[in-house]
């Protein structure tokens, strides 16, 4: 057989068109015949659309022509819904809503009717390929919708103080067993890993008001404090200073009794040597108190009793002079 | 010559007999039910297993139906409670057609189901609403006792307080089901249940709620500001009660000792001084002698007779002897 192309003639055997045709037409069988499942997922595999297995990754084999049509779930990837916030971007198409739909999604009202804002994140992971793919045409979003009903429900029975500061974690826990319950009563075929809370905040026009009270609890410490500093400052100072008052007290008693201790036993000796030989000790003293008494005194009169009217004057100190 | 077989003939009835059959088979997939129709009438049964199936050809159509939950996602409407507050209710809920010939008898295709879910959901929605407080639609236990911020446990008002509710939001919602569930069932449709998504307040009710939050909070605020003022005040007063109780104790103690010292003292003097008379005219004898060192000084001026004992001598060596007129 010859096959002309331009002015060159190939000279080709017709076995060789054979074989190679034929090779052609079973690659072509086996591409579709032959299929792979990734590592993070389960292949489902429908025959007539009917269900007849679940197959683990790796290499595997199909009837061709789409008699057989396999489905593939991502079992072991870990999946994260956003609510309240969140930027799009993700391969997961139910991971965030469109940004004016976030706030509506965030804003709540509380068991005692105030508002606040919560944003909080749910993971998970599809557990049941067959029920996630069968039994539900928008699993996704009926889990976002679940979600939200769920966390408003556990909302709605706290007050606005648990929801934003006391209550995080029970929040968080609660939404957990309750979203649990109900994902597995749907039969969504999902597995919820976890709650988490993101911010948790009272309405924008209303924070600065929640700011005010810590404010106000910060400055009621605050005068507490100085209130203690002031009596720091002052009591101990106290009472160290009446300590100081009763010691010099005691000081004083010692002192005092002691004097008196001496100057008694000084008496008591003198008094001894009195007894002896009283007139002549009077006297003694008598003249030595008058010896160290007269010459401090500056004029000293003496009058003579026997003399009368016009005195004559004995000047015994000399008189500062005088003009 | 051997009898030969018409080739062609069989050729052709073979090749026809598989376009019979490609045309009498269909398959139904997991997530579809069918029903087989007739000039456009239903016959038998919806076909719910999924795999292949086989119908009449060309006087049979197969109609595909869902078979999978679907999803009802109502539209936020605002509405008012029995306490006439305006919220805005954003509900779903999941149905599924159960009975897919009624279905596509009455509805033919989602868009007018949903359109009946609209408006027979609104509507019990909005009844719902109407007959019930605005709390019963948010809370769900009846009973919960809610923890309390130690910090602001005893604020005035209803801080930190849930209001009371008779049957919660769970059985709001299943009210809301059980009227509505009949009324879509002739539709062919299983409504399976019926949530509230986001209840929240309309636009003019929210400024009135945040005045409220934001007058709690100030109250709260104030109380502690004074219970600071107040704290400060106590202790300040405590202050000057221990300065008060330490300085008139202090006093008290000083007095007390010097009393004691200066008794002990004077006994100890009196018990010297008193001993004996003699004691006595000495001490004061003594005494009086001190006396006169402390008393005359320089700036003194004595007059002094001779009769005194000191210059008894300046007249006469011995004063004993009377002197003679």
């Amino acid at each position: 057989m010859e096959i002309r192309v331009g002015n060159t003639y190939y000279n080709i055997r017709p076995r060789l068109l054979l074989i190679v045709a034929g090779a052609a037409l079973a690659i072509s069988l086996l591409s579709t015949v032959i299929y792979t499942v990734q590592a993070e997922s389960q292949g489902i595999v429908l025959r007539f659309g009917r269900y007849v297995k679940t197959v683990e990754p790796g290499l595997h084999f199909k009837l061709p022509y789409g008699l057989d049509q396999v489905l593939e779930v991502p079992v072991r990837r870990q999946l994260k819904q956003e609510f309240g916030f969140g930027a799009f971007g993700s391969s997961n198409p139910t991971q965030v809503v469109s940004a004016d739909e976030q706030d509506a999604e965030r804003s709540m009202v509380t068991g005692d009717l105030n508002a606040a804002t919560v944003e909080w994140i749910i993971q998970y992971r599809i557990n049941n390929p067959r029920a996630f793919l069968f039994n539900f045409r928008e699993p996704g979003e009926t889990l976002r919708d679940v979600s939200e009903s769920v966390m408003r429900e556990v909302v709605g029975d706290r007050t606005v103080d648990e929801v934003i500061t006391i209550g995080r974690q029970e929040i968080e826990s609660e939404a957990l067993v309750r979203l649990q319950a109900v994902v597995k009563k749907y039969g969504i075929g999902v597995g919820i890993d976890q709650v988490q809370l993101k911010n948790v905040n009272p309405p924008i026009p209303v924070q600065p008001s929640f700011n005010e009270v810590n404010q106000a609890q910060q400055e009621r410490e605050k005068s507490i404090n100085v209130a203690n500093g002031e009596y720091n400052r002052a009591v101990p100072r106290a009472r160290g200073e009446a300590e100081q008052r009763i010691s010099a007290a005691e000081g004083y008693a010692v002192k005092r009794i002691n004097e008196a201790q001496g100057d008694a036993t000084r008496f008591n000796a003198l008094l001894a040597e009195y007894l002896k030989a009283p007139e002549v000790t009077r006297r003694r003293i008598y003249l030595e108190t008058m010896e160290e008494v007269l010459p401090q005194v500056r004029s000293k009169i003496i009058l003579d009793d026997k003399a009368s009217q016009p005195l004559p004057l004995l000047q015994l100190g000399a008189e500062p002079k005088r003009p | 010559m051997k009898p030969t077989v018409p080739l062609l003939p069989i050729v052709v009835v073979v090749v026809l007999a598989f376009i019979l059959l490609l045309t009498a088979a269909y398959t139904v997939s997991e997530t579809e039910q069918v029903i087989i129709t007739q000039f456009g009438r239903p016959v038998g049964q919806a076909v719910t297993n999924a795999g292949l199936h086989l119908r009449m050809p060309f006087i049979q159509e197969v109609n595909r139906i869902e078979k999978r939950v679907l999803r009802w996602d109502g539209r936020p409407s605002e509405m008012p409670t029995k306490d006439k507050t305006y919220i805005i209710v954003d509900a779903f809920g999941r149905w599924r057609i159960g009975d897919a010939k009624q279905y596509y008898l009455r509805l033919k295709d989602e868009r007018s189901a949903l359109s009946r879910l609209d408006d027979i959901l609104g509507s019990e929605i909005r009844n719902a609403i109407a007959r019930h407080e605005l709390i019963e639609v948010i809370r769900t236990t009846k009973d919960r006792e809610p923890e309390r911020d130690a910090a602001i446990e005893d604020a005035r008002g209803n801080v930190g307080n849930l209001y009371p509710i008779h049957k919660g939001r769970a059985k709001v919602q299943q009210e809301i089901l059980a009227n509505a569930a009949p009324k879509i069932e002739v539709f062919g449709i299983e409504l399976m249940d019926v949530q509230f998504k986001r209840i929240n307040y309309n636009t003019s009710v929210r400024t009135r709620i945040y005045e409220r939050m934001v007058s709690e909070r100030q109250q709260i605020a104030e109380r502690f500001r004074s219970e600071g003022a107040g704290e400060a005040a106590k202790i300040l007063g405590q202050k000057e009660k221990d300065l008060q109780t330490i300085e008139s104790e202090a006093y008290r103690k000083t007095q007390q000792i010097q009393g004691d010292a200066d008794a002990e003292a004077s006994e100890i003097y009196a018990r010297a001084y008193n001993q004996s008379p003699e004691a006595a005219a000495l001490y004061e004898f003594l005494k009086t002698m001190d006396t006169y060192k402390a008393v005359l000084t320089n700036d003194t001026s004595l007059i002094l007779t001779t009769d005194s004992d000191f210059f008894k001598f300046l007249k006469r060596a011995n004063p004993l002897q009377p002197t003679t007129p």
